[in-house]
């Protein structure tokens, strides 16, 4: 059924319902794995940035830390999430909440729905990039398994930053990008109008991503796409996650970071 | 990711003008012999310019030591990718045969001032040095080179970022470098990091912000986004100086200020500290 679907559905299509704000956000995804989450704040240097959830939970029998992006849902919210635009604040908290995880062998799950990470002047001054790339290298090694969910938008850098993972699952609506298909547009095509042209280009969608080998799973969706039915769609999300788990869980740590390696080594080498 | 931005400023020494050369920071006139005389800096500012790959390498290993590693990893075009001025096919091939260079990094072994090094080397000039399925590529295998031939790595990065015709491909290159530069640095072997005009996007978010040190010139540009985006963004005027080397250096990114003339000295020493 996914697939007839997607025959019909164009690539920007799929971006318009990645970013529908009824789809169901990082909050309701936490609730949907977790009994009793606990959040926790703040990156021990500057800030707290509301734009990056973290916290530990219950998930049967895991005791997991959970990491996501949050857009908010009302106006307030957004203005204060930054609409999902990490500042480096938020990939440092990330980052020392994960090294906790690590610690006392709790596995990760994260989700991510990003327009990108925040291009703002206090941003670059706090290391922007170097936020990121610390991310990458730092999750890249992590000695506990890491579940990734790419549950809406998965904008460039600023998501991939939470993207590094063991398992990396996406939704059938979901989107994940190099660039905006506005900014591809724009540069590319010189005319941020043909951004539906551009998200063809750049195959963005989860099916393409698979394709490609970007991805491990595609999680359907509940018919006309997760923003109809949110609490059918965060089941989906649930069973593919526990079934990462249990899978992952049982390999030895070492082998674990060794496969990770192979996995990221993996991504457009050619020349195998 | 800026990689538009950083390319926007790259045509201000006009083509026309043959003899003249424009320097993209202060604006000042010279000609082109001048410029070149003085190692692609202004003599008036001292921002130091851009180099190509090839005489970067040779300014910076010893004479004759450099040899090419990787070079039969190229670019892919599994996206078959093409916009309303054409395909990526065409535009890169155009690229490779106008440069000699089959990719934005040129990655290899030499030694600098007698130290054994992996040295990799980017290109601005080739596709905006915009971090590909082979760039990435090629410095992921010059790091494992390193670690079985116990090796510090360099890397002089010059890039605006991921390169979009590869897609999310492109994207990840970002974290695949980024998990082979920890392998350097879990193997107790030394990354050294050159930001040179322009590092930005993709690129500065992996390895080149990764160094156990990161040096660059004088009046490099270094960011993550774009100048614009950001300005669209906050609705205010930066500073002028925003994301300069001397911006990076104040707020705490980057180790040291490097002149051209001093880099291979500098580089040299360091790494004597650390018994390499
Ligand atoms: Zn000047």
């Amino acid at each position: 059924m996914a697939t007839k679907r997607a025959a019909k559905m164009t690539a920007f299509d799929r971006v318009k319902l990645a970013r529908d704000a009824k789809r169901p956000h990082v909050k309701d995804f936490i609730e949907a794995l977790c009994s009793d989450f606990e959040e926790l704040h703040g990156d021990r240097l500057v800030n707290d940035d509301a734009a990056m959830v973290a916290g530990f939970g219950t998930m049967e029998e895991f005791k997991v830390l959970i990491l996501g992006h949050r857009k908010g849902e009302t106006v307030e919210e957004n203005m204060s999430a930054n609409f999902g635009m990490v500042n480096p604040d938020g990939y440092r908290k990330a980052m020392r909440l994960a090294k906790l995880a690590e610690r006392f062998h709790n596995p990760i799950v994260t989700f991510v729905d990003t327009p990108g990470a925040y291009p703002g002047r206090e941003a670059e001054e706090r290391g922007q990039a170097e936020a990121i790339a610390k991310s990458l290298e730092f999750f890249s090694g992590l000695r506990t398994p890491i579940v990734v969910v790419v549950t809406g938008e998965g904008g460039s850098g600023g998501a991939l930053a939470i993207a590094v993972g063991d398992r990396v699952l996406m939704m059938e609506n979901a989107v994940y990008s190099v660039i905006s298909p506005e900014g591809c547009a724009g540069i590319l095509w010189r005319d941020g109008h043909q951004a539906p042209a551009a998200a063809a280009a750049l195959k963005i969608t989860a099916a393409d991503l698979l394709e490609l080998g970007a991805i491990d799973e595609v999680v359907d969706e509940p018919a006309g796409g997760a923003q109809k039915n949110r609490k059918a769609a965060c089941a989906a999300v649930r069973k593919s996650v526990l079934k990462a788990l249990r899978g992952l869980v049982k390999i030895p740590v070492d082998e674990l970071v060794a496969m990770r390696y192979k996995k990221l080594r993996a991504y457009g080498n050619f020349y195998k | 990711m800026s990689w538009f931005e950083a390319k926007a400023e790259k045509p201000k020494i006009p083509p026309a003008k043959a003899l003249w050369a424009i320097c993209p920071r202060c604006g000042s006139h010279m000609s082109k012999e001048t410029w070149k005389k003085n190692g692609s800096i202004c003599p008036k500012c001292n921002y130091h310019g851009r180099l190509p790959v090839r005489e970067r390498i040779a300014a910076t290993a010893d004479e004759g030591t450099f040899e090419e590693m990787f070079r039969e990893v190229s670019y892919s075009d599994h996206l078959r990718f093409h916009d309303a001025s054409g395909d990526y096919r065409s535009k890169i091939e155009a690229t490779i045969a106008k440069t000699g260079e089959k990719e934005s990094v040129v990655t290899g072994r030499c030694t600098i001032e007698g130290h054994p090094v992996v040295l990799g080397v980017m290109d601005f000039s080739f596709m905006g040095g915009s971090l590909g399925t082979g760039t990435g590529e090629r410095i992921a295998r010059a790091c494992e080179a390193a670690v079985a031939e116990r090796r510090p790595v360099i890397i002089f990065s010059a890039s605006g970022g991921a390169r979009m015709h590869e897609g999310i491909l492109s994207l990840l290159q970002m974290a695949k470098t980024s998990a082979a530069i920890a392998k350097v640095k879990e193997a107790g072997l030394p990354y050294i990091s050159v930001l040179t005009d322009p590092t930005t996007g993709g690129v500065s978010a992996s390895y080149a912000m990764l160094g156990d040190i990161n040096i660059t010139e004088p009046r490099a540009l270094i960011g993550f986004a774009g100048r614009r985006v950001i300005e669209n963004t906050i609705h205010q005027k930066l500073p002028d100086d925003f994301q300069s080397a001397e911006y990076l250096e104040k707020h705490g990114f980057i180790d040291r200020i490097v002149e051209r003339g001093e880099m291979r000295r500098f580089i040299a020493k360091m790494l004597t500290y650390w018994g390499f």
